[in-house]
């Protein structure tokens, strides 16, 4: 029982760290229809610019989160700029082999930059707190608490603001979206630039949680767009409840087979997810 | 001066013209409707017109100055919307959403322009917080054409608004589409109940493999014989 809810609490810690990527990697293929291989790295790259900032400038983690947020928006929106916008009216196929080539080039900036060997944002042991046997550590609850604040952000950002409706709409009907005069370009840089400050938050918290490795989003992305394919794609809404689900269904696995199995546990939900229900829990665009 | 005006449109997908030679001249308060059989190139018109199918050959005339295969998003900023016979509304949004996206364009508060809307679709105010998706065909109709009211337009341009409606909505539609024209606003439509939508119209054309057959009145077509023969069924 007790290492049942530990568990559980893990769940949730990993979810809302998958949700906060599934969001951006959903808006991203709502928008654009492209399944974005380069988010996982992006993430990394986020995680890194917040140790560039804690390591340089000597501020705490938290302070150096929203900066790594806007440094990784204004990345993504270039990337997208630079590479992406160019081949938009092509095949879909050619942009994911395209973001597949970003994923890499991203990845080796970060090896090239900060190395390849594991990396922390504060070095020294955070005391856990002991509710009973469950042990929690306060990075935990500010984690919890910040993507909790987020996705609240995002909810509020989609839902009253004149671009946040603009990107649902472009989303549910590309085509009539244009013909309404909603203008594309400027949608599509904003959902950019939200996925790319949600996936740094993302992997800055992955940081806290673990440690900081070049690696560290690529491994990730398989369990995201799990994530996004249960809560059915295109749907900001159903990538919480995935990353949710992904997350919790991950660490209780352990119970029963080795933890190294944790990724081959979205995938398999994923495949099942592919086979039964397609369209996912709220019924996306898949 | 003509709100709008077609001259010689040439244009098609991949190189395969579907217009040939149209033409089209709708005046500042007509209603104008094309009729013709199916695959004579209807839509096509109202999409090269509105810039969703690239035009070879031909100009657009809107106001006076020429539009031509311009963006739709410019388009909608010089007072012109178009409401496609499909897909037509957002499904996920709300009805209010899908009127305040029409009005994306413009700057300044929605509330007047909504009430002009309510006004006409009054069933649109009622249901306004329902996702439109949920919607039966006739009221996601009124929302598409509430969403195409809420830019103010001049000219109002809607493919075949009756279609897969009721007989009792379409009368309703038709009526609709009257009281908007009364409010100064020229309609271009393509219809199907060919025989309803002449009845209402200034100027209607006959539309035959992209080329224009027929051209008069709404009533002068109606009581052509060899149009009636031809194209309505007779």
């Amino acid at each position: 029982m007790v290492e049942l809810a530990q568990l559980l609490i893990n769940g949730v810690l990993l979810g809302s760290i998958l949700a906060l990527g599934a969001i951006g990697a959903t808006m991203i293929f709502g928008v654009l229809r492209f399944a974005h291989f380069a988010h996982g790295d992006l993430m990394a790259v986020g995680a890194y610019f917040a140790l560039a900032v804690v390591t340089v400038l000597n501020l705490p983690v938290l302070v150096a989160l929203p900066i790594a947020m806007l440094l990784t928006a204004v990345l993504a929106v270039a990337i997208d700029q630079v590479v992406y916008r160019r081949i938009r009216r092509v095949q879909p196929v050619i942009l994911l082999i395209s973001s597949f080539a970003t994923a890499l080039i991203l990845r080796s900036l970060i090896q090239m930059i900060w190395g390849t060997s594991n990396q922390v944002y504060a070095t020294g042991i955070q005391m856990p707190w002991r509710l009973g046997p469950i042990v929690l550590k306060p990075d935990h609850l500010l984690i919890f608490a910040a993507a909790t604040a987020l996705v609240v952000l995002v909810h509020l950002f989609l839902t009253r603001s004149r671009m946040g409706k603009a990107m649902r709409a472009m989303s549910d009907n590309m085509d009539l979206a244009l013909i309404t005069g909603i203008p594309a370009n400027r949608v599509i840089m904003w959902t950019w630039a939200i996925g790319g400050a949600l996936a740094a938050a993302a992997g800055v918290f992955l940081g806290m949680d673990t440690r900081l490795h070049p690696v560290m989003g690529w491994t990730l992305l398989l369990p995201i767009f799990a994530a996004t394919i249960l809560g059915g794609i295109g749907r900001p809404y159903g990538a919480i409840l995935g990353g949710l689900v992904i997350g919790c269904a991950m660490e209780l696995s352990t119970l029963i087979i080795p933890g190294s199995y944790k990724p081959a546990v979205a995938f398999a939900i994923m495949v099942v997810t592919l086979i039964f229900r397609p369209q996912g829990i709220i019924k996306g665009a898949a | 001066m003509a709100l709008l005006e077609a001259r010689d449109l040439y244009a098609g997908y991949g190189g395969v013209d579907i217009l040939r030679g149209t033409q089209l001249f709708v005046e500042a308060d007509d209603i104008v409707v094309i009729v013709g059989p199916n695959g004579a190139g209807k839509s096509t018109a109202m999409k090269a017109i509105f810039g969703l199918v690239p035009i070879r050959q031909g100009t657009v005339l809107y106001q006076g100055e020429e539009i031509t295969g311009q963006a739709p998003e410019r388009m909608v900023g010089r007072g012109i919307a178009y409401v496609p016979q499909e897909a037509n509304v957002f499904p996920s949004l709300s009805v209010l959403e899908n009127l305040e996206l029409g009005a994306y364009s413009l700057s300044g508060s929605n509330a007047e322009r909504l009430e002009k809307v309510f006004a006409v679709f009054p069933r649109l105010k009622e249901r306004r917080r329902q996702p439109a998706g949920v919607m039966s065909g006739g009221e996601r109709q009124m929302v598409a054409m509430g969403r195409a009211l809420m830019i103010e337009p001049q000219l109002l341009m809607l493919d075949e608004p009756t279609a897969g409606l009721s007989p009792r909505l379409i009368d309703e539609t038709f009526e609709r589409i009257r009281g908007i024209n009364a409010l100064g606003i020229g309609v271009l439509m393509v219809e199907q109940n060919a025989r309803q939508a002449l009845a209402i119209a200034n100027r209607g054309y006959v539309l035959a493999t992209g080329e224009n057959r027929y051209q008069d009145s709404g009533p002068a077509l109606l009581a052509n014989p060899e149009v009636a023969a031809m194209f309505l069924g007779g």
